[in-house]
């Protein structure tokens, strides 16, 4: 056996849906052991997660001349984890005109992550 | 003539929004949404994270994302709805009298054949825990501060502790990590957590904010603002242990302890209340013990995931549309009860009502964790229905369906969650 193999377990939380499955994932030979999930997606979120973690990121953006003040947005794509405080350091800073329509780019290619922000509803 | 409504809906969040389209869609004419704040959607808008939508769309939406797939429904139905309006009381009687105001319309008494109670619920607040201190200001529901960061754009404290962790606190520690504030703490009574274990993951453990199980806020600091609270240890009987006090500086002390169905306007009305569920009691079509009111959503009991709300907020506006078309096809004969049994906590329904066979889902919450367990709907002795589940929570809402027919069940029902070992009596 390699020393690879006998990596300890490490125990995570799926957060793919509300069941939370209680995952213990071990490397075996470069190959990630998954237990403990109930759906495949628990395999595929392990091995994202211990290699390149990424999350939707939610926010709220200022919005002039509309009839609220505050547009919800999201990434059109999954960013980087640890990139979720420095991308939130870009929103804060911006503004954007109404009219805005659901889908809008409000901010695009986000510190080159490739994911735009985008407008969840119309304003 | 007085125009006389088919169905008004009292609430216009996701509840209130399903209940609108599914009495139209079951024929309802004149259908009104009456909605206090100035957008339909509750709180959902507010709820701008993700997460919404997987059962019910198989696809993870925003809070708005959700509640626009409804209120967009509402406007290319033409479904009449009034905004900043107010509803002040239900009066039953031949017709029913919806009473609401607004600053267009003054007072009104609207007519309407029936009603669906759609109030959603309201967060605990400081008052209902009874911390000791000072009356500072920076003390939020968490419910409110993420009204204050998502909808008005303010940001309420730059050094936050929060107290309970329900998920709309584990959200807001997130939040306003996000928006740059400093989450010292989160602080829980029990020895577990009642938010979702996911929320737990991405919430707090990725920012690295501490969760203290078994401790609480003995004491808020500060005259004007605040300035600390005293955190201590609790013991089994969640009293402090004197001498683990500790004292954390913060400005804003956010408080997530738990939601209560909203039934201000239902209890007026005389509609029978659930002490357990804090709801009014409802049969299989969401009708209260008043005929032609029915009731859905949160105000019946809470739900954690809006998925459920929809289906049976759907259910209630269903049959309100069949109550005002012709309220004697919805007439019950007779009421078969609905028990807890073994570590069921409530359900809802809480009776079915004979004769109507339209299936039945049956929505419950244990009384604590348990592992490896059997889910059984008892008619007397028979076993209606079982399943199996290899944890249940009392965070976490049960659904089983009943696909026995209404007309061969004798009753009393009793739903039950059993482990091996359990004594047959």
């Amino acid at each position: 056996m390699t020393n690879e193999s006998m990596e300890k377990p490490i125990n995570m939380t799926c957060i793919i849906c509300p069941m939370g499955c209680a995952l213990e994932v071990t490397k075996k030979n470069g190959v990630f052991d998954v237990k403990g999930n109930t759906c495949p997606r628990g395999v595929k979120y392990a091995e994202k997660e211990l290699t390149n973690p990424t999350r939707t990121l939610t926010c709220a953006i200022l919005v002039e001349g509309g009839k609220i003040r505050m547009v919800p947005a999201k990434s059109s794509v999954e960013i980087p984890r640890d990139l979720q405080k420095e991308c939130m350091e870009v929103v804060k800073r911006s503004k954007v005109s109404a009219p805005v329509k659901t889908g809008d780019v409000l901010i695009k290619n986000i510190l080159d992550t490739g994911a735009d922000i985008i407008a969840c509803i119309d304003c | 003539m007085e125009k006389l409504y088919d169905v008004i809906v009292i609430g216009g969040g996701p509840a209130g929004l399903a209940a609108a389209i599914s009495a139209v869609e079951n024929g309802a004419k004149n259908t009104l949404i009456l909605e206090r704040d100035a957008r339909l959607g509750g709180i959902l808008l507010q709820c701008i994270h993700n997460g919404f939508g997987l059962h019910y769309f198989g696809e993870e939406l925003t809070g708005p994302e959700y509640a626009a797939r409804f209120s967009n429904k509402v406007e290319e139905m033409g479904i009449e709805y009034k905004v900043n309006t107010m509803v002040l009381s239900v009066e039953d009687g031949e017709m029913k009298t919806v009473s609401a105001i607004n600053s267009i319309d003054g007072l009104m008494n609207l007519k309407t054949k029936s009603v669906v109670i759609s109030t959603g619920c309201r967060e605990r607040t400081r008052g209902a825990l009874v911390i000791p201190g000072t009356r500072p200001a920076g003390i939020f529901t968490a419910g409110s501060a993420q009204r204050f960061v998502n909808i008005d754009g303010y940001l309420p404290g730059k050094k936050v502790v929060i107290l309970g962790s329900g998920d709309i606190g584990l959200i807001m520690a997130r939040r306003m990590t996000l928006e740059g504030a400093e989450v010292k703490m989160v602080c829980e009574v029990m020895d577990f957590s009642a938010g979702l274990q996911r929320n737990i993951t991405q919430c707090l453990d990725n920012f690295n904010i501490p969760l203290h199980l078994s401790t609480t806020v003995v004491k808020i600091h500060g005259k004007d603002r605040v300035t600390g609270v005293t955190i201590a240890k609790v013991d089994d009987h969640r009293k402090p242990i004197q001498g683990t006090e500790k004292y954390v500086e913060c400005d804003t002390l956010l408080l997530s302890v738990g939601l209560i169905p909203e039934n201000e306007i239902a209890n007026a009305a005389h509609i029978s209340m659930d002490p357990v569920t804090k709801g009014p009691y409802v049969n299989q079509m969401m009708e209260t013990n008043v005929p032609g009111i029915f009731a859905c959503g949160n105000s019946v009991h809470v739900h954690d995931l809006v998925d459920f709300v929809t289906q049976s907020s759907t259910i209630a506006g269903k049959y309100a549309a069949l109550y005002a078309q012709n309220a004697d096809s919805v007439k019950e004969e007779k009421q078969i009860a609905i028990m807890p049994g073994n570590r069921v906590r409530y359900t809802v329904p809480q009776h079915i009502s004979v004769p109507f066979d339209d299936k039945t889902d049956i929505m419950f919450r244990v009384t604590d964790s348990y592992k490896n367990v059997t889910i059984k709907v008892y008619d007397g002795s028979k076993v209606l229905a079982s399943k199996r589940k290899m944890v249940v929570r009392p965070g976490e809402m049960q659904t089983i369906e009943l696909k026995t027919p209404v007309s061969e069940i004798t009753g009393p029902v009793t739903v039950s969650c059993e482990m091996e070992g359990d004594s047959i009596d």
